[in-house]
This record gives structure tokens, sequence and C-alpha cells, in this order.
């Protein structure tokens, strides 16, 4: 690695300010999993590391009635997956957490990081875009919040302006009668970066119909997409073998994979059509408890 | 660039190190306290060769800056044995052959000890999960997998003993 400025302040206003007079050319830090990887192998050469270590108050995993879910953008994937709370009340965050890396790199890397990093196939991304998740993102003008179907710009691209900080994610509570799905396929089942995924949730009426459908597919475009046509032709219907089936077809031309080294465009749309079938038979089972 | 101390507890020990902040946790232990135990493979936390635990959880120090261990507590592989005496899942390694060339083994034990402080009954299936982010080019994992069974079956009788 390449020599640069090492910051540790202990709050996040110390943070920013940090980020806004040293100028361009920082990189936030917090487990290092994405960030020392890209300083070791792919020539990112930061002149200058801000770490959120030390910051106060980054750590947290909280759940509260009305407020939701919120997690710290320092707490690691570990925090969040071992959380009886998450557990509990979002298992479809569990599910995605609990497939980055090892234990090794659980317990050093974050939601916030992975999020931040913005892969295309980053795990904990489609399901947050499912569950409507808010970013709270701070700079040294103040807090900001941004929905994060909103944050993904492009391929290691997002939405954080200069010398802005992730802060927290927060999760809207959990509506009854709803469900969600995640589900990525990879060659081995460890250590592995998704070919594709699909997250699915779905919130349904007191009349068994679908009042509201979110599919949200991984590693098939230059950011997580939208299955829209999907999602627009279960609304209102009630969900049967066949409505499945015809969403997970709707999905495949909502996704724009390229093919690569990992698979080609035909196999990841194959994919796309099984995750989503998949994922979606889970959430409506899991809606109707 | 700018040297700087760390405050670190290794292995039970405070140490207060000199170092650059582009080093990493890897780096300070082989380097600055040569302990040689922990291993480089990768460099990139695919091979868990560098796994130590920060604050009693495994992690890949080649992954950690090495200020980013300041005020932690970390063991490595040369903190495992008490008073001279090979820790329970070291033993069970040399007694079942968990290992050949030994490279992965540092790594696998501390894995292994991780585990079995959380688990003291682990499913085959969980000591497999519990070790996917530690390579082994040499063993095909299931003399592994065997020994950090044979290890919890004793340090379980180990513990009965000790509470009669
Ligand atoms: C061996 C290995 C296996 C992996 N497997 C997977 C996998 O299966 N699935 C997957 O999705 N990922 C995987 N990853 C990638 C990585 O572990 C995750 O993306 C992780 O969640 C990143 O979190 P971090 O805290 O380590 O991020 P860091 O490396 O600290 O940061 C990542 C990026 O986000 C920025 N950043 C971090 N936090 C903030 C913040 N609060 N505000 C602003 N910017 C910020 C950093 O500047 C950097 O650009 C793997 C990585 C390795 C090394
Ligand atoms: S050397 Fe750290 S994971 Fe391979
Ligand atoms: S014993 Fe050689 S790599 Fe495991």
């Amino acid at each position: 690695m390449r020599a640069f400025a090492y910051h540790a302040p202990a709050s996040l206003a110390e943070a920013v300010a940090i980020l806004r007079r040293e100028g361009p050319g920082g990189r936030v830090l917090a487990g290092g999993t994405d960030l020392l990887v890209q300083m070791k192998e792919r020539g990112t050469v930061p002149r200058y590391v801000v770490s959120l270590r030390a910051v106060a108050d980054l750590s947290h995993v909280t759940f509260q009635t009305g407020r939701g879910l919120v997690i710290g953008s320092r707490a690691s994937l570990t925090d969040v997956i071992t959380n009886r709370d998450v557990r509990e009340r979002y298992p479809i965050i569990v599910e995605s957490a609990g497939l980055v890396g090892s234990h090794q790199i659980q317990n050093l890397g974050t939601v916030g990081g992975n999020i931040c990093n913005a892969s295309p196939s980053a795990d904990t991304a489609p399901p947050l875009i499912a569950l409507g998740a808010i970013l709270r993102l701070h700079s040294d003008q103040g807090p900001r919040e941004l929905p994060i179907a909103e944050f993904f710009t492009g391929p290691g691209r997002t939405a954080l302006e200069e010398g802005e900080v992730l802060a927290e994610i927060i999760v809207p509570d959990p509506q009854p009668h709803s469900g969600g799905s995640y589900e990525r396929y990879t060659p081995r089942q460890e250590m592995d970066i998704a070919v594709a995924s699909a997250a699915s949730f779905v919130i349904l009426a007191p009349d068994g119909t679908v009042s509201h459908a979110k599919i949200i597919l991984g590693a098939v475009g230059p950011t997580p997409l939208h299955a829209r046509a999907a999602e627009a032709m279960l609304v209102g219907k009630i969900p049967s073998g066949g409505l499945i089936e015809a969403a997970a077809s709707a999905a495949v031309s909502d996704a724009r994979p390229i093919s690569d080294q990992r698979g080609s465009e035909s196999y990841r749309r194959h994919l796309i059509n099984v995750l989503t079938r998949r994922t979606l038979t889970r959430a409506i089972e899991s809606a109707r408890g | 660039m700018a040297k700087m101390i760390v405050n670190v507890e290794v292995n039970g020990e405070l140490q207060e190190l000199l170092t650059e902040p582009h080093r990493t946790l890897l780096d300070l232990l082989r380097d600055n306290l040569s302990l040689t135990g922990t291993k480089e493979g990768c460099g990139s936390g695919d091979c868990g060769a560098c796994t130590v635990l920060i604050d009693g959880r495994p992690v890949n120090s080649c992954l950690v800056l090495a200020p980013e261990a300041e005020g932690r507590r970390v063991t490595t592989v040369e903190g495992l044995a008490e008073d001279n005496k090979l820790h329970p899942v070291q033993t069970a390694f040399i007694e079942e052959g968990g290992l050949q060339c030994g490279i992965c083994t540092p790594g696998m034990l501390i894995s292994a000890v991780a585990l079995l402080r959380s688990n003291t009954e682990p499913s085959e299936q969980s000591i497999r999960y519990a070790i996917s982010g530690n390579l082994c080019r040499c063993t095909g994992y299931d003399k592994i997998v065997r020994a950090i069974e044979v290890a919890s079956k004793r340090m379980k009788a180990n513990a009965a003993i000790a509470s009669h």
C-alpha cells in the first residue's frame, strides 16, 4: 500500500470538518474490507483516510416501534446479524448480511460500507431498497436524508457528495402481513460474489391481494434495479403460481445484465427468472404467515 | 509519511508500537513483534491465513490498518496455549492430522477457538461454516473438521470434570 495521512476523529462533526478541510482525494474508512483490497490490488491511492473507528455513536443497531430499525454506519455486519430485533423483525437483512464473505469479513465489514462501495453485486443493497430504507448522510452543512433507492448512480458510484459521510441506515417498521426474501446465485456456497440476485418484498391486504410489491435485482445492471413491470403485475391481485411465474418473466425484461467471466447475459436472465420466482414465493408465504 | 504510536494488547501484553498508517495489523504482528505464527497468504481477505481475534472475534489481520488496532485486544496463535500447555484444539489438530504443510493452521486454529467459545457443541455443518473463510490446499478439510469435533468433546468433558 502507498502511504497516506490517517485521521481518526472522535465525532462525526470532526470527521466532516476534516473532509472539508483536506478536500478531494480522501476516503472514509469503516471496516476496510473493500477499501483495503482496492488500495492493495486496484491502485486506489487515497491522499488521506478518515477512519470512523473512534467516532462515538455510530456502532449502534437499535429498533423502536414507530422509529424503525437504525443501523449505525460503523456497526459490523456481525452486530447486525446477531441483533435480536433484526433477527425477529427483518429476517431478509439477516439473510443477505450473512452471505457477505466469511465470519472474518462480517466481523470487520459494515452494512454502510457494503452500500457506499456500491458494487452492483452488494448483497445488502437489494433487501434494503426493497424495505424502503432511508440513509442519513452528514456533511459540514448538516444532515440530510435520502431514500436508498436514489443512492446508487453507477458501479462504485453513489449520491454521496464530496465530504459527505453516511451516518445511519433507517429501515421503516415492519408492516403486518408483509414478507421478504433474498437469494443470490454463486457457483460456490460461501466466499463468492453474486452472479445475480433478487430481493422480493410484499404486503398483503386483508382480502389477500397484494397491496405493495418490491422486487429488486442485483448484479444484472450498473446498480441494483427495480423490476417495475413485475411489481406492477402483482399489485391488486391474489398471488397464485401463475401470477408468480408471470412476474418472474417480467423481471427478466427489467434486468440489464452484461456478459463477463462470472456469467453470460443469457445465463443471468435465466437466473433472474428463477431467483425472482423463488424469492417471491417465499415472500408471499411469509406474508400469509 | 509520519510514524505513529499504536497501543494494543497482544496475547495479554500491552504493547506500544511504532508504525505507519499504511501498514496492516498483520505487519505489526509479524514485523514489530516477531509473532510470525500469523501467516500472509493472499493479503486480500480470501484465504484466512492471517486470522487473529480482535476483542474475541476472528478477523483478517491483512485487512486491518495498523492504527485501527488502537486500544483493542488481539489474540494470535501464539496466545492460545496457556502455561506452556497447548490449547485442546491445537492438541486435537496434532492427534487427528488436521494439518499438512501448516500454512493455514494458525488461522484455522483461531477460527476453531472462536467457534468453540460461542458454541460448545457445534454440528459438523456449523464447524464447516465457521472455517469457510479459511482455505486449506492440503488436507481436504475432513481431518480439520474431525479435529475440531474431537476438541469440542474433550473441552466439554474437561469442563464437566472441572465443575464437579
Ligand atoms: C474476501 C471477501 C469476500 C467478500 N464477499 C462479499 C459478498 O459475498 N457480498 C458482498 O456484498 N460483499 C462482499 N465483500 C465486500 C465487502 O466485504 C463488503 O462490501 C463490506 O460490507 C464492506 O464494508 P466495510 O465496512 O469493510 O467497507 P470499507 O472497505 O470500509 O468501505 C467501502 C467503501 O465505502 C466507503 N465508506 C464506508 N463507510 C462509509 C461511510 N459511513 N460514509 C461514506 N463512505 C463510506 C469507503 O470510503 C469505501 O469506498 C467481500 C470482501 C472480501 C474481502
Ligand atoms: S492473508 Fe489475509 S485473508 Fe489471506
Ligand atoms: S495444511 Fe497446507 S494449506 Fe492447510
